[in-house]
Parts: structure tokens; C-alpha cells; sequence
């Protein structure tokens, strides 16, 4: 956990105030809503299809249980007793009324929770690993790294009224869980020839209307430089990104005119001017804050305790465990998925009541920490093995334990339609279906590996366009169209998925998951060979085939 | 418009000139960037102050040799949501050591002041009467800044490391 210090106190209180004033002006007239509203969405408040929306941003998907309880209170007090995971480790509240908010910031602020940033043309919740500092392998932490960044964001003189919307993610595995490639900023921890710890720096990858897979300016950025390098493209792009369209806006958009060589060189230019300036990060700094994050006091155990050979016995504890538990970097030690994705349930959301539960919960089974990830699923990251299949039983009675995860069901899907100002098509009722058709969990086994994301409209927050299959909603002539596109992918092989054929309506969206699924089944060479593999060798048309045979 | 200055409304001694007008012998002048690149050898003859209105599209490092005959910059912010000159100021003041009045103009309002002042800002054309009025208060509601930049306030990565070297300290202390 990240230990808030009296500085991060004080900023957020007075964030409060000032956002406090903010809504009175606007209250009073003072303030149009035009002018309101690039300082209400520099708070994650957004003006969504009936009320108005708070994005509350979890800074590298680590919840502590207190926080947990905060949010739960949030969603009971001013809300409608739900809250909505999403695809950036944020939680959304759907139904807080203007007048509410400053009150529900000043609750969140008391357990260092905010919405700043989570929305506007500035640099948004920077993002990471899930599993990080849990997660075998890892070359660091890098929550630290997102910390670091976080602070350096937070309120940016010159940054927050950038050309578009900002996203960082950092990642210091092999494999890659926070999807780098598809942010603004990747960020790669690894070690360089000469053994030294480092960043690879990947720029320009996003999804939306024009998706772009990143591209690596810099492969290897020292920790002592990665701020000023993170600086030099910030600067580069608010000067030379166009604002002039809002759909070419984005700094991918820069890379793909400019094209990387070139939009290296003026970073590289920029650069070097401020490298050996004071934003330059020296160890006492990086110490300091990696002293305030602390991890459980481990004991030495076994990875095989009585408590889980006996709990194995029991099928449905065992499917949970194949599918929900990973293992530990620390042996006698498992990380716990907690699904959100209840078979016909809206993905990502938990009442407050699971929340309060799952805060209960992870105080006494997993050092009181949380995790939340782009998939929409939360996570305890250390849970001793020997306390799994009584933990199992307690997420079970939640309705947190379905053994879906990376399965077809554990689909990642945005607000849509049922919310979203934005939306031209309903999202979370599609995913709802799909997983009725494939409610049996070991058929969803037998299948394997296989990522579905919705989006409901081109601003692809339910990342469709690297799904495995992608869905995305469209509108033709009043009615909702889908388009499928299949072959994406967000990990260390990033790559966009390709549209199989016109798009279908709305009631034979789940039929044409059914027929692809089944192609795939028919087509695999080996039961361990997954659906994106299969997909890559055979290429889209055996699917299209099959999908519009029936028309 | 109010022009505030160390936090004061205070009125403006520059005349704007935007035509083809001549230049008057005395008197501080504003003029756009155009007009002063080409006849830069004459106002730097003059004997009184010149300013520049420097849009946000254009690259502010043409400025630099310029900058010592320059009393006062004035960059633009058409929109308020459009935030290049930021990053023009933070150029100007950290890299070519400008020292002369930095101009913040267009969309100016009070949501703004505390990023202005940290990106090296120190006189604001203020859209709104009320918003300018405000301005001692509002350049206050912050004191805790993240971020290193010309304006010489001590972020809380190096007040931590000031607190922890000095373990006497009240934490709070340090955070005022």
C-alpha cells in the first residue's frame, strides 16, 4: 500500500475547496456550464445521459480496505447503492446530483480518494499491473513508477489544458497486464545490457475512432531521466498537437503525420535542454517515496498446505481455484480474481454491500489490500493458500467467485447506451446475453482463453478494437448495429482486431459470438491451442464464413 | 478588461497598437509579433518600453535574441481550454532566462491563476471583474505543488526529503 503523507492530505483538501467553490459559481450562475465544464471533468464529473456522473480515479488499481469502505459509503449515501469498475481503474457513481459532490470529494479526500484528472484534455489516472508487486518475475514495482508519475501529473502548470486526453501505463513484466501498447505512454521496465534498471518508452498507441498500437521512441530511458523524458514529449505535444479536430487530437495522431523518426528527433531535441534540469529524479526521491509503499510481513509456508489439498476435494472450490488463483511471487501465497462478471450481470459493477463485504473480507484474508484491473475484475494480491477455500466460500456467498475469469464470459464492457452521453448502442444488455449463452462454466473452460470487449459507441471504451473478439455498436437509421471484429489483443503482442463482415443487429449479436466460437472449436488444431492463435493462423474468413452462412 | 499585477488590479500603461498605426515617439507600446519582428531595429531604438503579443502558434524561441529589448511578452490563450502557452512561458522564463512583465491574455479566468503563476506568469488580462477581484485569494488556495518549475516553489518531493533530514520537524509545519 501507498501511504498518503500529510502533503497529499493537504493538496486534496484543498482541491475540495476549491472544486466546492467551483459548483457554487456555477450554482449562482456565475459560471456557465461551458466554462463549468472543463473544471468539472478535471474532477471526473460528467453530464451523462440522466445525471451526473462521478469518475473516481484509483491511482494504479490499489485499494486499501478503508478506501474500499469509502466508496462503498459514496455509492450508499449519494448514489443508488452501485458502483461501475472500469476499464481504466476508475469506479464510476452514475446518479450524484450536482449540489452532492463537493460533499462526496470531501468524503473521498478523507481516504485520499479523488476524481482529479480522471476526465479532461490532461493527464489522466496513470495505470499499471494489477498484480504488481504480487505478480512473479517482475523486474520492480511499478507502482512506485506510477506513483512518481501520479505526483508528477497531478495538477501539471502545463499540462492540464493539453490537446486531447493523456493516458500513461506501467509495466514491469514480461507479460504484459496494463496494456501499454494502447496509451498514450507505455512505459516498460526492464534491465539494459549493462544490468541497469530502466524504462523502454513506447508513445502514440490508443484505441477510439483511428486506433494506433504504440511505438517505441526510446528503449531505454534511465529512472534518473524518465521524468524530464516523459516531459520533453508532453511539451512537443502540447505545442505541436492539433486542436484543431477533436478526433485528430490525440498524440498518436502527432506520431502518425509527424511519423516516429521525426517526432523522435524533436523530443530528443526538446530533451536534451532540460534533462539535466531540476525535474531530473535523483535515488533520494525515488527511496523516499518507494518507503511509503509497504508489503505484508510474509511467513515462510508451504505452496501445498492440508487446508487446500482438502478444500480441493470440492469440484466447485476446485474450478474456482484453476480459474481465479494465480501464483504468488512468495511461496504458500496465491493472488484471488474476484470476478465481476456475474453470468447475466452488468460487467464491472458491485453494490455496496459486496463492497463493504469484499473491504471485511480483505482485512482479514488478504492484509487489507484490493486491486482493481482494466478487465473489470478486483483482486486480492496476497491471500495465503492455506485460507483460500474458506475464502472461497465467503466470495462465493458474494457473488464474486464465478470461475470465469479469461473465460468468453468475463466480457469487459462500457456504460453504453443505459448511461453514456456518448453512446450510439447499449453495451452492458449485449454482454448480459453472451453470457447467458455461455452461463456453463465448463464449456466456457473447454473453450479457453478468450477475451470479448464491447463498445457501444467509436470512442472504444470497452477497448473492442483489441479483444479477442471485438464488439462494436453502431447506429444505422435509428437502430443498433454491431460490428465483430476478431484477432486483437492488448498484452505484449498488441494488435488491432479485424472486422469480419457487415455489421448485424442487436438481436443476433450473442448468435454470431455462438457461430464463431463454434468455428473456433471446430478449427482449433489442439485443445490448448487458444482462439487468437487459431484466429492467427487461419485468418478471418473460416469465421466470417460461418457467421453470415445463415444470414 | 482588468489587468491584475502582484495581485492588484492596477491599470494598463501600455497602448495597444494592432494596425499600421505609427509608433509614437514615447510611451509604452503592445504591439503583435508581426509588426515587431519586422521593424525590431526601430523599437529597439526607441526610448520607451516595448511589448509583444506573441500568438501561441508560433514557435517563441524566434523571440529570444529579442528578448533583452523586449519589457513585456504577452501570450494568448484564445480558449481557455487551450493551454500552449503555458508552455511558452515555461520556455520563455527557464530556458532564455526572460525576466521582463509575462502577459497572460484571451481566456483568462480565475481556475487559471495558480497554473499561470507556476508556469512563470505574473500579469493577467482577467476576463471577468469578479475573477480579478479574487485573484489574492484564489493564487492561495494551493500549497502544495507536485511539480518543479521556474517559479522557484519547493515541490513536496523535496519538502519530504527536508522533513525526513530533519526529524525534529512538525510535518505540518513544512506543508504550509
Amino acid at each position: 500500500m501507498y501511504v498518503h503523507d500529510e502533503f497529499d492530505r493537504t493538496l486534496l483538501q484543498e482541491r475540495v475547496n476549491e472544486f466546492r467553490d467551483q459548483v457554487k459559481r456555477r450554482l449562482s450562475g456565475e459560471l456557465t456550464e461551458d466554462e463549468f465544464k472543463s473544471l468539472r471533468l478535471m474532477n471526473g464529473v460528467y453530464l451523462q445521459l440522466h445525471a451526473y456522473m462521478l469518475r473516481v480515479a484509483i491511482p494504479y488499481g490499489t485499494l486499501s480496505s478503508e478506501q474500499m469502505r469509502m466508496l462503498a459509503h459514496v455509492a450508499r449515501k449519494y448514489d443508488r447503492g452501485y458502483g461501475h469498475f472500469t476499464t481504466r481503474q476508475n469506479i464510476q457513481f452514475n446518479w450524484i446530483k450536482l449540489s452532492d459532490l463537493p460533499d462526496a470529494m470531501a468524503d473521498l479526500a478523507s481516504v485520499g480518494v479523488h476524481g482529479i484528472q480522471t476526465s479532461g484534455n490532461c493527464i489522466r489516472n496513470v495505470t499499471t499491473d494489477q498484480w504488481a508487486g504480487a505478480a512473479p518475475g517482475e523486474i520492480d514495482d511499478p507502482r512506485i513508477w506510477a506513483e512518481v508519475l501520479r505526483q508528477y501529473s497531478t495538477m501539471h502548470p502545463e499540462f492540464s489544458f493539453l490537446p486531447r486526453k493523456f493516458k500513461i501505463a506501467v509495466t514491469a513484466s514480461d507479460h504484459d497486464r496494463a496494456a501499454i501498447k494502447i496509451h498514450d505512454i507505455g512505459l516498460r521496465l526492464h534491465r539494459n545490457g549493462a544490468g541497469e534498471m530502466g524504462f523502454e518508452v513506447l508513445v502514440g498507441g490508443g484505441l477510439g475512432r483511428t486506433p494506433f498500437i504504440a511505438k517505441t521512441i526510446k528503449p531505454f530511458v534511465t529512472r534518473r531521466d524518465v521524468l524530464t523524458y516523459i516531459e520533453a514529449i508532453l511539451r512537443v505535444y502540447n505545442q505541436y498537437g492539433r486542436r484543431d479536430n477533436i478526433y485528430k487530437a490525440r498524440i498518436k495522431i502527432l506520431v502518425h503525420e509527424l511519423g516516429i523518426e521525426r517526432f523522435a528527433r524533436e523530443v530528443e531535441d526538446e530533451w536534451q535542454q532540460i534533462k539535466d534540469g531540476q525535474l531530473a529524479l535523483d535515488e533520494a526521491v525515488i527511496d523516499e517515496i518507494r518507503s511509503r509503499f509497504t508489503y505484508p510481513a510474509y511467513e515462510k509456508l508451504t505452496d501445498n498446505p492440508p487446508e487446500l489439498k482438502q478444500g480441493l476435494e470440492e469440484p466447485a472450490f476446485k474450478a474456482w481455484y484453476r480459474n481465479s488463483v494465480r501464483p504468488h511471487r512468495v511461496p504458500g501465497y496465491g493472488i484471488v480474481t474476484l470476478s465481476l462478471k456475474p453470468i447475466g450481470g452488468p460487467p464491472g459493477d458491485a453494490t455496496a454491500e459486496q463492497m463493504d463485504a469484499i473491504a471485511d473480507l480483505a482485512d482479514r484474508y488478504a492484509f487489507g489490500e484490493i486491486r482493481v484491473g482494466h478487465e473489470q475484475n478486483l483482486c486480492f494480491p496476497t491471500v495465503t493458500k492455506r485460507d483460500l477455500p474458506e475464502l472461497w466460500r465467503a466470495l462465493d456467498g458474494l457473488g464474486v467467485a464465478t470461475p470465469n475469469v479469461n473465460l468468453v464470459s468475463d466480457i469487459i464492457a462500457c456504460p453504453g447506451l443505459d448511461y453514456c452521453s456518448l453512446a450510439n448502442a447499449r453495451a452492458i444488455p449485449v454482454a448480459q446475453e453472451i453470457t447467458r449463452r455461455f452461463a456453463n462454466h465448463e464449456t466456457a473452460n473447454l473453450i479457453g482463453k478468450l477475451h470479448i470487449n464491447i463498445s457501444g459507441c467509436i470512442n472504444a471504451c470497452g477497448h473492442h478494437h483489441v479483444g479477442h473478439i471485438g464488439i462494436l455498436g453502431v447506429e444505422k437509421n435509428d437502430e443498433e448495429f454491431y460490428q465483430v471484429t476478431i484477432g486483437g489483443r492488448a498484452d505484449e503482442g498488441a494488435v488491432v482486431g479485424t472486422l469480419i463482415g457487415p455489421a448485424v443487429p442487436y438481436d443476433k449479436v450473442a448468435d454470431v459470438i455462438e457461430d464463431i466460437v463454434e468455428t473456433y472449436l471446430d478449427l482449433r488444431l489442439r485443445p490448448d491451442e487458444l482462439f487468437i492463435d487459431t484466429v492467427k493462423r487461419l485468418g478471418v474468413e473460416p469465421f466470417k464464413e460461418r457467421a453470415y452462412a445463415t444470414g | 478588461m482588468p489587468l491584475v499585477k502582484n495581485t492588484e488590479v492596477v491599470s494598463d500603461r501600455y497602448i495597444r497598437i494592432l494596425d499600421d498605426a505609427p509608433i509614437p515617439a514615447s510611451g509604452a507600446v503592445l504591439v503583435p509579433a508581426e509588426r515587431f519582428l519586422a521593424d525590431a531595429a526601430e523599437f529597439a531604438a526607441r526610448n520607451a518600453e516595448t511589448g509583444v503579443i506573441w500568438p501561441n502558434n508560433q514557435d517563441i524561441d524566434k523571440l529570444a535574441p529579442h528578448l533583452d529589448k523586449l519589457a513585456l511578452v504577452a501570450l494568448v490563450f484564445p480558449k481557455y481550454q487551450d493551454g500552449r502557452a503555458y508552455s511558452q512561458a515555461r520556455i520563455l522564463r527557464e530556458r532564455h532566462g526572460y525576466r521582463g512583465e509575462l502577459r497572460a491574455t484571451g481566456a483568462v479566468l480565475r481556475d487559471q491563476f495558480v497554473f499561470m503563476l507556476r508556469a512563470g506568469f505574473d500579469s493577467f488580462e482577467v476576463k471577468k471583474d469578479a475573477d480579478a477581484r479574487a485573484f489574492g485569494s484564489v493564487s492561495k488556495r494551493y500549497s502544495v505543488f507536485y511539480q518543479p518549475t521556474g517559479d522557484g516553489r519547493l515541490t513536496a518531493f523535496r519538502k519530504r526529503l527536508q522533513v525526513s533530514a530533519a526529524p525534529g520537524r512538525e510535518l505540518h509545519s513544512a506543508s504550509r
